[in-house]
């Protein structure tokens, strides 16, 4: 009979991923309420070794599958190994990040186990009595959420959205079985493959990483006003984001775009430059600790979302706001 | 090349978020007055794609749609752009299905079809799942390339670029395959007008149930595995302190000592 919840864990070179620590601290939430056990599985090349980290951050038992053949996520391969896994631990729930892994991989198993799948959660939570999944999701590119009943079936299936949920404080006290899977995959059934790789070094601060986000919209204006946002973002040890419309307008890259389609953010600041704050954009910033906005229209809805907003134009703002900003790191 | 493009018509994604309102018993949008609806995002992305790679190698843009209530100027808005045939796949049996049950409908559809790629958007922009093309990849038992940017065929094989967190991959995956579109496609055309009033004149072909040999209990809410218990709209507890001072730059300066207290810097 199936039972437990069940997390698929991320590596990130060479280390457990963050995205793991966020996996087992809703999974650990949702075995509690059911009173079962909380799994973690792994799929990779050489991380046997490291995944019995997830313990402390709430794993009653791992699972692995190590194989040179994982080195790289390849579709046909962790969804056979995913499946796999998944028939030995037999579930009830199945929690994976919305991540490049899990947007792929989770809706393949859910097909071949014809069960209920909510992407992209933003809660989730588990009924003792039936032992199904109830997911809370933005939808309408963020504009309302849906509450969904995850359906009958065993297991029923989720993902959360990366940065959504907090990891539990590591218990280096915790321990427990490590179980190891064969892959024993068949090479043939790999398909769509990776044949190339370009990694673009990142001047400054990651990103995802950065504890301080300056974000830029349309409004910025230009290219050259672009180069401004970045010397801020110099200054502040931050790293600078952007809106759809400022990527159309092409003032900056595309992978810095924030929003439901593209990366989420979760800084201590979020500092929304000329950024009118359209929900599609919001849902990537949404679980900043604190948003500040800058902005000429004062009925723009960012103020809504935001601790402090000042009215006006950012060139005659950001000036001023700088130069205290230097003073004040400087000293 | 036989290309495949699915695309779903959705509520005006354009709603401004102070008129967005929800019909609480239907759990559907109820759109202001005047809105009318429009194809998905992605979708129209999708389309754009196969219209690219047909230009560039031939062939055939079969557009398909699972669509009880085709708002007609919006579904033959992918024929305007130069799409060659459409096909709506209607019956009252599709109603009130999930990702799960429309999949199985598309998938029903393609079988009918010969196709060498299969495109449509990485997730709708009503209920923003991106299930249903990896659905159908399972269930046609076919490759699946999500979220890709620039294509380009390659022999046997679509070439596909896609962003990664720290720079991109190239994906290679064998014919027939599926692709969902991402927003590196870039931007979709606009149909011209000459183009618009011939999409007009053009009638799409209709599938119903029994044409594709679905199962009525496997569709629309008979299918379904999952349910939406309610649709709802955030409270913004709205607490903005907005920074008075007399000058544009007494303002930044106030903002700075604001991150100070809040010891952010």
């Amino acid at each position: 009979m199936a039972s437990g919840v069940l997390i698929f864990g991320e590596f990130a070179d060479g280390a457990i991923a963050g995205v793991t620590g966020e996996l087992l601290g809703v999974g650990r939430k949702l075995a509690d309420s059911l009173g079962e056990e909380l799994t973690a599985a792994f799929i990779g090349d050489g991380i046997a070794q490291d995944a019995s980290g997830a313990f402390p951050m709430g794993a009653d038992k791992v699972y692995v599958v190590d194989d040179p053949s994982l080195r790289l996520y390849q579709s046909e391969s962790y969804a056979d190994v995913a499946e796999k896994v998944l028939k030995q631990v037999d579930p009830n729930i199945v929690v994976m990040g919305t991540s490049t892994m899990g947007r792929d991989l989770a809706p393949k198993l859910a097909c071949r186990l014809e069960t209920g799948l909510a992407m992209d959660c933003l809660e989730l939570s588990a009924v003792p009595e039936t032992k199904g999944l109830i997911a809370n999701r933005p939808v309408f590119g963020g504009k309302a959420m849906a509450e969904v009943d995850c359906g009958s079936v065993r297991p029923s299936m989720a993902t959360v959205r990366l940065k959504s949920q907090e990891a539990l404080d590591p218990d280096s006290s915790r321990s427990g079985e490590v179980v190891k899977v064969d892959a024993g995959l068949d090479p043939s059934i790999a398909k769509s493959i990776i044949v190339d790789s370009v990694q673009v070094e990142v001047e400054g601060v990651r990103l995802e990483d950065a504890r301080i986000v300056i974000g830029g919209g349309r409004g910025i204006g230009s290219i050259e006003n672009w180069g401004k946002l970045e010397e801020l973002a110099g200054i502040m040890s931050g790293a600078v984001g952007s809106t759809r419309g400022a990527c159309d307008e092409g003032y900056c890259e595309l992978d810095t775009q924030l929003g439901i389609t593209s990366k989420t953010v979760a800084p201590e600041l979020y500092m929304a430059v000329g950024i009118s704050g359209a929900s599609q954009h919001m849902s990537g910033v949404a679980f900043s600790k604190f948003i500040i906005a800058i902005n000429k229209d004062a009925e723009a809805p960012i103020f809504r979302h935001s601790l402090y907003g000042v009215v006006g134009r950012w060139e005659d703002i950001l000036p001023a706001f700088q130069a205290k900003v230097q003073e004040l790191v400087s000293e | 090349m036989k290309f495949l493009v699915f695309v779903k018509q959705i509520p005006d994604p354009d709603i401004p978020p102070a008129q967005f309102r929800i019909d609480t018993e239907k759990n559907t949008v109820a759109p202001p007055q005047g809105s009318s609806p429009a194809v998905s995002t992605y979708d129209e992305l999708a389309v754009e794609a196969a219209l690219r790679l047909r230009d560039d190698v031939g062939g055939e843009v079969t557009v398909v749609s699972l669509n009880n209530n085709p708002v007609m100027n919006v579904i033959k808005k992918p024929l305007a752009m130069g799409s060659d045939n459409l096909i709506l796949l209607q019956d009252d049996a599709f109603e009130g299905g999930d990702a799960m049950t429309t999949a199985r409908v598309l998938a029903a559809a393609a079988k009918k079809i010969e196709f060498d790629l299969i495109l449509c958007g990485r997730q709708a922009g009503d209920w923003d799942n991106g299930q249903v093309g990896s659905y159908v990849a399972e269930m046609l038992g076919v490759p699946i390339v999500i979220n890709s940017g620039k294509l380009e065929v390659n022999g046997d094989k679509i070439r596909v670029e896609r962003t990664t967190k720290d720079g991109r991959d190239i994906i290679e995956s064998p014919f027939p395959t599926i692709i969902t579109a991402g927003d590196e496609i870039g931007v979709a055309r606009y149909p011209k007008l000459r183009d618009i009033m011939a999409a007009g004149r053009k009638q799409p072909e209709v599938w119903n149930a029994q044409d594709l040999g679905l199962d009525p209990s496997k569709v629309g809410d008979a299918g379904a595995l999952t349910k939406v218990n309610r649709l709802y709209l955030e409270e913004k507890s709205s607490q903005v302190e907005m920074i008075e001072a007399d000058t544009p730059a007494e303002a930044g300066e106030q903002l700075a000592m604001k991150l100070r207290d809040l010891k952010v810097i």
